[in-house]
């Protein structure tokens, strides 16, 4: 028993890999785990984000500048009361968040935070997050229609209607990812989300600077159509307030909405990953080429800690400007407190065994952040579009695009 | 990786597809309904996977359960069923036609005690786990062509078609 | 245990086969006799993925095709549904009988 759990430890494969079913449970458990917090953490940036972009502060009063909002907004959405319409459809109402959230999370078993840091890697491993991620439309199409009202049927078929527009576009443009992954001395391609960062490690290029800007435009309309997709401001017709009240999930309270809310950050991440895995090159760090050599290496493997040390540095400045005042005593020691967590893990970071593991979970989720405060910075920035204007941009802007970033793709990537 | 506890698997998913069958063809509400040809048709993606077929898995998954499905969703909410589910669910012949049924089923039970001698099911190797697709793609792209593109064609009527017939003013 | 063969397959397949007759044949809502039409194409889709795994691999890319062309006949007919629907306000099949004698 204890060997079958040591046996995994001085592999080179993922557990899914390796039929290591413990090991497969902790990484389901570790990943599970990290994606609620990453989902609260996203609450409370996003808050605070927008307040920033609007020359305001957000939440200040619940923790040491907010920090504590996500878990009061936990704690309320989950001894609310639990409301259901008159005339709904009782099992169809009950289902619908559920669905929402299981495709939105188990899309991430195949997630790749590093070369054997996933929890397995099928080899179609991209056709199945492009095939789950749409069965979150199931649910939104479901929710619409068993609230029995017509603000959510309405935002369902809205919603629905956009979400199955984009992954067209989606689809196409993942398509001429993987064709670039065919262009090695074999001839072969794969659809394994390791094997796509591992076939830009050895073109010795990311997908968004090849054949350039083929690349890139991809890459851009992957990114447009992924905000549409996850509902997302400029395209959140079917949910923002002052439209549709909400849309599909008007008629949902407190738990089932959190259960919404929580599907959604999660298909943000996951997107995010497809994005950050086609493209971005995955968990393999900048400029691997230009900057090669040992000192280089050892300047981009400090990253991590001097993250967690710069975040460090800038609860301990919070806690300066803190009010000198005692009611706010207790703030301050808890921001002081919270920066020496993060000093602290920031200081692990420094030690080399810790380092060199760390490294590619790292990068690949860094990347992953920026693309998720992309889409905090979208929403602050965009005016939203009107429902035909987005359908228009869906069917008569990006599928022709990525039709033709498809083709110019293939074509030069037989010529060349 | 070899498979494990298979007959768990197996008879989980047949039971799941077959219950959610019944399902369908019981239910009331056709929204029931669509929910339970869901359910049939994730867990035989899963069964597609037990038969080492994953690219057909994922296209299952993709096009049946997240397209199909959605159009059927989409369909039921256009059409107002409040009045037909209060009405009579079976029609007058359900007799007759549960009779042909089972005279198909025999049929078959029969073919299969005629036809049993004909074939042994050989024991097979596990294939080669990474070259699904690539077998598959060869195949559409060199032996099966020309059909490709005639299901593109076919693809492309469909949809003149169903836009054509729920235009309001042709 | 008894190991799993391509005949338990073949009788899940026609069972569910089976199912689905019997839903086209004896339902009044024309939405679930689709539904049932696509029990009989998901059941004649597991017997080709179940004999293409002990031939060769032409079962699988008839399966596509055969998904391909469930999808666009059930466009078409959930069409042609929408189209009738809008005239007599039914969705039983029963109804349809402008043209009896």
């Amino acid at each position: 028993m204890l060997d079958y759990i040591t046996s995994y430890l001085s592999s080179n494969v993922t557990p899914g890999q390796a039929g290591n079913f413990f090991w497969a449970t902790v990484y389901v458990m570790v990943v599970f785990g990290g994606v609620s917090v990453v989902v609260m953490a996203m609450n409370w940036l996003e808050r605070k984000a927008l307040a920033h972009f609007q020359i305001r502060l957000g939440p200040m009063r619940v923790g040491p500048h907010g920090l504590l909002q996500p878990i009061a907004d936990a704690i309320k959405l989950a001894t609310k009361e639990d409301i259901i319409p008159a005339e709904a459809d009782k099992l169809v109402f009950w289902v619908a968040p559920l669905i929402i959230l299981c495709a939105s999370f188990t899309v991430y078993i195949v997630v790749p935070f590093g070369p054997t840091h996933a929890i397995t890697d099928l080899n179609i491993g991209i056709l199945f997050m492009l095939g789950v991620s749409s069965l979150s439309v199931l649910g939104i199409v479901m929710a619409g229609w068993a609230s029995n009202s017509h603000y959510p049927l309405m935002g369902g078929l809205r919603s629905s209607a956009q979400m199955i527009s984009y992954e067209v576009a989606m689809g196409l443009a993942v398509i001429s990812a993987i064709l670039m992954t065919s262009l090695n001395s074999t001839g072969i391609g794969t659809l394994s989300m390791i094997g796509i960062v591992q076939a830009q490690q050895q073109a010795h290029v990311w997908y968004a600077f090849k054949f350039f800007p083929l690349g890139l435009i991809a890459l851009i309309i992957f990114s447009i159509a992924m905000v549409a997709e996850t509902n997302r401001a400029p395209f959140d017709l079917p949910e923002a307030e002052s439209e549709l009240t909400a849309g599909f999930h008007t008629e949902y309270s407190g738990l089932r909405w959190s259960l919404f809310m929580l599907g959604e950050y999660a298909a943000m991440g996951a997107v995010s990953s497809i994005a950050v895995t086609l493209w971005l090159g995955g968990w393999l760090r900048p400029f691997p080429n230009w900057l090669s050599g040992s000192f280089f290496d050892l300047v981009f493997s400090l990253f991590p800690a001097f993250t967690f040390l710069a975040l460090a540095g800038f609860c301990f400045y919070g806690v300066t400007r803190m009010p000198k005042h005692p009611y706010f005593r207790l703030e301050t020691i808890g921001l002081a407190g919270f920066g020496a967590v993060l000093g602290l893990i920031g200081l692990i970071l420094l030690i080399t065994p810790v380092r060199t593991r760390v490294q590619d979970i790292y990068w690949f989720l860094a990347k992953v952040a920026v693309f998720l405060y992309l889409y905090i910075w979208y929403r602050a920035t965009f005016p939203r579009y009107r429902f035909d204007q987005l359908m228009a941009v869906g069917w008569k802007v990006l599928l022709p695009a990525s039709l033709v970033v498809l083709m110019a793709t293939a074509i030069v990537g037989v010529v060349i | 990786m070899t498979p494990v506890a298979t007959n768990f698997f197996f008879f989980l998913l047949a039971g799941v597809t077959l219950i959610s069958g019944i399902l369908v063809i019981t239910q009331r509400n056709p929204v029931h309904s669509a929910l339970a040809l869901i359910l049939g048709l994730l867990a035989q993606a899963n069964l597609y996977l037990m038969l080492y077929a994953p690219f057909v898995a994922g296209v299952q998954v993709i096009l049946y359960a997240g397209g199909i499905m959605v159009l059927f969703l989409f369909v039921i909410m256009l059409v107002n069923l409040e009045r037909a589910k209060k009405e009579e669910q079976f029609n007058k012949l359900w007799l007759i036609g549960t009779a042909a049924a089972a005279a198909l089923g025999f049929l078959f039970f029969t073919v299969y005690l005629k036809g049993k001698a004909l074939w042994q099911d050989q024991g097979t190797a596990l294939p080669p786990e990474t070259s699904n697709t690539q077998e598959i793609g060869r195949l559409l792209y060199g032996q099966y062509m020309f059909t490709f593109e005639i299901a593109s064609l076919l693809l492309l009527v469909a949809i003149i078609g169903a836009v054509v017939m729920t235009k309001r003013k042709v | 245990m008894v190991p799993i063969t391509t005949l338990h397959y073949l009788v899940v397949a026609a069972a569910l086969f089976i199912i689905g007759v019997i839903g086209v044949l004896t339902r009044r809502n024309v939405v679930i006799m689709l539904m049932s039409i696509e029990l009989i194409l998901n059941a004649v889709n597991l017997n080709l993925v179940a004999f293409s795994r002990i031939h060769a691999l032409h079962g699988q890319v008839f399966a596509i095709f055969v998904i391909t062309d469930a999808a666009a006949e059930a466009a078409v007919g959930l069409g042609i549904l929408i189209a009738f629907f809008r005239n007599k306000e039914t969705v039983n099949m029963d109804e349809v009988d402008l043209m009896k004698w």
